[in-house]
């Protein structure tokens, strides 16, 4: 299998369903002629045209309202928030009109439009451009929320998205797409929207995440298992709504101890749903209260070294393994 | 045929209408898109339209007055027509106070329909299984996780006995699993004599539990309203220890279902104490206030350790009862109170209470006065020492002290010490007892 | 008829055009009018009556509590809907705001079905879920019933856009009201539509009130006309004297071909009135205008008596024939409300259908994982 970055596997993803449905369409900021502000469209529009790549002006409210009349009549947009922060000028086409068509309409009207972008701190850009907004949005009944966080899945998940006949909000990382790894190169690599994925087999304690999470629960797994001899599982969410509910009790009630990361604000948080999903229906199989990492509850700091600590990272969890498993450091 | 015309709804949060002004007056004609009234809603003042043609034959509603939505205000037909009568609604109340319980209106037919389907296969279910003691006998919320609890409840594991090794002693999977299959390893069942701890103290303020709080109320009271003196004699324990061994010698090889047990000191000590009351019945008295009681039983309580506390068990007509009478019913009382299961009334109504730390080891000691009654009994230990026999002899004794703590506002020195003669003479011949 | 202007309080300089005394004839010659036969014509009229009677039907029953919520009525403006509707082909769209009734019925949607929507009744055009706001036919090209003002303006620019992208010869005529100019989302996409030469028309349906607010209240320099914004963007406009049905088709005809030939957007603003309030929950619309300035209207602007007299002076239409019109529709609208009135609400458990394409449809998708997430139900 080919070891490609995150970015290339978008870029595979967007490229095939270009060449394989002619109603597919990228459209946003700098998709075309610039090759992308984070480079997932490059060569995209030198290859396609201008046709199938639209830069839009930064009118966000215009070109996700447009980019939804356009799916009613069976176009399959797929809309580039430059920074997913910036979906919040155009909340009302976002939550009002993809979100309830179909609802109001008595389910004569499909909403197939991804809306994608990253959505991650991190990077020193400030609170307003480091919102990770999947929580709000995945309120939403009516719409899908999916993070994908390795080339793989980025290139699945984005596939099935296109596909979809449901608005699937698409939530990248900056920081992740440079990040290497196996993609299949199948033209029909689909991985279903609400399947989770265990990134690591364990037995002592759960480690629910997902985005740039997962990846820290990773290497905070690892760091367990050489230092304690802790066998942590790493589940990767991938989809926050629909939302893999049996693979997630199955792990709990396997490991009887459920620790959840995200990069979402604590408070209504992912987590905060998940969490309750967890002692509502595994109850009798925790063997500790279940808790969360979340960010610090804060708009996110510009100060470089501060923001690295304002969001999860591998030491906070294995502490927090450690607290829970009632490890000595 | 008359079109009754109603109170109409105006406004999305109108409930009822005021009507300010007729615009119409009763005989007079009337078209479609007049305006017939003004009616005041929350919101605003506004004009009733007319969608008929006629001419209105009468006003139900005067000016000034309210009627909900779909009331009847005017009626319009044809000229000389009678206005039919109608039935007016209550008229609406200034506040009206909603206390009264939520109610859902069902939606359709249909969904009526489905619910009674859905709820009839449902047989009536058994109340659910009593959870496993959530409480130690010390009154603490045992702390255990959801899947501790199920496990242990499965593997039929005394959660009480367990110790937890998770945060603030947490029983844990691993706990439930060590101790069914290591039983051994549980802890001592409470109220028996305190596990040392060799590890640091740990420095913590607790609430105080309930029991705390009333054996604090209870001993106060006693204590500072109930004038105490104190009495002791030393007992030759001697002759108690000689019948014990041979009552239990020949006693405990008999199967217990044809009549085998074995006596406690204790035992010895309740039967002797209630039987000590006939010769000096002045002892089982109580302080009224206004007026002293004399009760005609001997109901007699004795003290029973558990983990931070004390309850007093009460044994009922005790001079009316056998010494295997009494030891019976102080064995199961003694469970109870361990158990954490006595009833109120297995607590209370006591005339008269012996307590005992002579498992301790310790000599002699007084105690508080349990409310309502005259005295207590302090029990020490048997001590084994060096005594004078008659024959001026140093020899080895067997020797016993026992207290007792009076309420003078009830008797005097005098009559505690008739008692503890009685007493002492009861327990230095125990062949009476077994009368 | 009396053709005095009536003294308003706060009346718009910009409106002012809209109580000119005009030639009813002036459109009869455009070709797209010419070309109407005597059933258009009639078929017109019977569209706007057939509107008024729906609309003064379902006021009656609001005012009998059987609905809920908000009614905006479209009462006075129909020739609007019906006029700028009548000119459009197979391939065009419309989508227009939360004052949809109107539209509703000239895109050919029934009655019962409009009814029983407003009743919250499951025989309605949305299953009871949408309600008065929020009519949708797209099998009929019409995409609602657009609750947010302006919400709709880049969607209708999306479904233009979409017939571009598709290459389709046809155009999307996306209404909005005189209040709706003043939002962001309405410029994003004029910009967007001249920018990409999208066929998207806009037709502010210039009532005079944004709300309760009168123009010259709410949109800076009302003396340029509404849709004078669109000349900032380089975009085609056009006014429009809303009472009569034939300047309306006439201009609108106008725009779709400019759209058709040109691929090119239009903003047009048609004046017109509105005899109710906002919505039915609007009391206080008696307080932002007078009473004289709605009989003026109802006497010299109404849109149904002046196509009515146009039809008459052509000798296509009598007073029995108008009679029995009017009998018709009141019938048909009486039917409706019984239809509703007799229709049940919609079961509980259909509350989680047409949320998603994926749950209703199971197995078309690549689709897993709980979508919702009731611990129990209250049904």
């Amino acid at each position: 299998m080919p070891v490609i970055t995150y970015r290339q596997a978008l870029k595979d993803a967007l490229a095939e369903e270009i060449i394989r449905d002619e109603n597919v369409f990228i459209m946003g900021e700098e998709v075309a002629q610039y090759n992308g502000a984070y480079k997932v469209t490059e060569g995209l529009w030198k290859k396609f045209g201008d046709k199938r790549l639209w830069d839009a002006p930064i009118s966000e409210a215009g070109f996700i309202g447009l980019g939804i009349g356009a799916s009613w009549l069976g176009l399959r947009p797929v809309i580039e928030m430059m920074f997913f922060s910036f979906v919040y000028v155009a909340w009302d086409q976002a939550v009002n009109n993809a979100a309830t068509v179909r609802y109001m309409s008595g389910g004569q009207i499909n909403c197939p439009i991804v809306i994608r972008g990253p959505a991650n701190g991190g990077t020193n850009v400030g609170a307003t451009h480091s919102h990770t907004p999947e929580n709000l949005v995945a309120n939403f009944p009516g719409v899908k929320v999916v993070v994908p966080s390795t080339p793989a899945d980025a290139k699945g998940l984005m596939k099935s998205a296109i596909r979809d006949n449901d608005p699937v909000f698409f939530m990248e990382s900056t920081l992740l797409y440079g990040n290497e790894g196996e993609v299949p190169e199948d033209d029909d690599y689909l991985i279903p929207l609400g399947r989770a994925d265990i990134k690591r087999e364990g037995s002592d304690i759960s480690l629910i995440a997902h985005g740039g999470c997962v990846l820290a629960a990773i290497r905070a797994a690892e760091y367990l298992k050489k230092e304690h001899n802790v066998d942590a599982e790493v589940v990767d969410l991938r989809s926050i709504r629909p939302l893999d509910k049996a693979t997630v009790l199955k792990s709990v009630k396997k490991t009887n101890r459920a620790l959840l990361i995200e990069e979402n604000k604590p408070f209504c948080g992912v987590g905060a749903q998940v969490s309750h999903m967890i002692q509502r229906e595994a109850f009798d199989y925790l063997d500790a209260p279940v808790h969360r990492i979340s960010a610090v509850d804060a708009p996110a700091i510009y100060s470089p070294p501060v923001e690295k600590i304002q969001i999860p990272h591998a030491k906070q969890i294995v502490d927090e393994v450690r607290n829970i498993l009632q490890i000595k450091a | 045929m008359a079109e009754i015309i109603e109170m109409p709804k105006l406004s999305d949060t109108m409930e009822s209408g005021t009507l300010i002004k007729w615009l119409k007056q009763e005989g007079d004609a009337v078209s479609s898109g007049d305006m017939i009234a003004e009616v005041e809603t929350d919101k605003a003042t506004m004009e009733v339209e007319c969608f008929e043609d006629g001419i209105l034959l009468k006003q139900y509603l005067e000016e000034g007055g309210s009627i909900v939505i779909g009331g009847p205000i005017c009626a319009i037909g044809e000229e000389g027509e009678e206005a039919p009568e109608v039935e007016m609604p209550e008229p609406v109340a200034e506040e009206e106070d909603e206390a009264d319980e939520p109610e859902v209106e069902e939606v359709t037919e249909e969904a009526e329909a489905e619910e009674e389907v859905a709820e009839a296969p449902a047989a009536p279910t058994s109340k659910p299984a009593a959870p496993q003691v959530a409480a130690r006998a010390d009154g603490e919320r045992i702390k255990i996780s959801p899947l501790a609890r199920k496990m242990a409840d499965e593997m039929n594991v005394d959660i009480a006995r367990v110790q937890g090794s998770g945060p603030h002693g947490r029983i844990l999977k691993a706990d439930v699993e060590e101790a069914s299959k290591n039983p051994q390893a549980l802890a001592p069942a409470v109220g028996s004599s305190p596990s040392i701890s060799l590890g640091a103290i740990e420095e913590k303020t607790d609430k105080v539990t309930n029991m705390r709080a009333s054996i604090a109320k209870a001993l106060v009271k006693s204590k500072t309203e109930a004038p105490h003196f104190y009495l002791q004699s030393e007992v030759n324990a001697e002759p108690l220890a000689i019948i014990r061994k041979d009552l239990n010698d020949f006693l405990t090889t008999i199967p217990p279902e044809q009549g085998g047990i074995k006596y406690t000191v204790n035992d010895l000590i309740l039967k002797a104490s209630a039987m000590a009351v006939s010769s000096v019945p002045a002892i089982n008295r109580s302080w009224q206030g206004k007026t002293i009681k004399q009760f005609g039983a001997v109901h007699l309580a004795f003290g029973v350790a558990i983990d931070d506390g004390l309850v007093t068990p009460v044994i009922r007509d005790a001079d009316s009862k056998s010494l295997r009478q009494i030891a019976v019913e102080a064995r199961e009382l003694i469970a109870k109170a361990r158990d954490r299961k006595l009833k109120p009334d297995e607590m209370s109504g006591s005339t008269l209470t012996v307590t005992n730390l002579g498992m301790f080891g310790i000599t002699d000691f007084y105690g508080i006065i349990n409310p309502n009654n005259a005295a207590i009994l302090s029990v020490g230990a048997t001590i084994k020492q060096p005594v004078v026999d008659e024959n001026n002899q140093v020899t080895i004794g067997y020797r016993m002290k026992v207290g007792l703590s009076g309420d003078h506002r009830v008797i005097d020195g005098a009559v505690g010490a008739q008692y503890l003669q009685a007493l002492g003479n009861l327990l230095e011949k125990p062949a009476i007892l077994l009368v | 008829m009396s053709t005095e202007a009536p003294e308003t309080h706060e009346f718009n300089k910009g409106r002012s055009r809209t109580l000119e005394k005009t030639d009813l004839f002036e459109f009869a010659k455009d070709p797209v009018n010419e070309a109407m036969t005597v059933e258009e014509k009639i078929k017109c009229f019977t569209d706007m009556v057939r509107i008024r009677k729906f609309e003064q039907a379902a006021l009656q029953s609001y005012q009998k509590g059987k609905m809920g919520g908000f009614l905006h009525l479209y009462i006075g403006q129909e020739a609007t809907a019906v006029g700028t509707i009548s000119v459009l082909g197979e391939n065009d769209h419309i989508i227009t705001a939360y004052r949809d009734h109107g539209h509703a019925l000239t895109v050919g949607m029934e009655m019962n079905p409009c009814m029983a929507e407003l009743y919250g009744k499951y025989t309605g055009c949305s299953k009871g879920k949408g309600g008065s706001m929020h009519y949708f036919a797209p099998d009929k090209n019409f995409w609602g019933g657009h609750g947010i003002v302006a919400g709709q303006t880049p969607l209708g620019l999306g479904l233009a856009f979409a017939l571009k992208y598709k290459g389709l010869k046809g155009c999307c005529l996306c209404y909005l009201g005189d209040g709706a100019i003043n939002q962001g989302v309405f410029h994003e996409s004029l910009n967007i539509a001249s920018l990409w030469d999208i066929p998207v028309i806009y037709i502010i349906e210039n009532n005079g009130y944004s709300m309760g607010t009168s123009q010259s209240r709410s949109s800076a320099f009302p003396d340029a006309g509404l849709a004078a914004r669109a000349h900032s963007y380089k975009i085609d406009y056009i006014t429009v004297h809303g009472e009569n049905l034939y300047e309306v088709r006439a201009k609108t005809n106008e725009a779709v071909q400019r759209a058709y030939n040109e691929s090119r957007p239009t903003v047009m603003e048609i004046f017109t009135y509105r005899y109710y309030g906002h919505s039915i929950a609007d009391a206080n619309h008696q307080r932002y205008r007078t009473k004289e300035e709605i009989k003026h209207y109802q006497e010299n602007k109404d849109p149904i008596n002046v196509w009515e007299q146009i039809l008459i002076e052509e000798g296509h239409l009598d007073a029995a024939k108008v009679k029995e019109i009017d009998k018709a529709a009141k019938e048909e609208a009486k039917a409706s409300v019984k239809f509703a009135d007799e229709s049940p609400f919609p079961p509980p458990q259909s509350m989680l259908d047409d949320v998603y394409h994926s749950v209703d449809n199971p197995g078309t998708h690549t689709n897993e994982g709980e979508i919702f997430f009731n611990d129990s139900l209250p049904f």
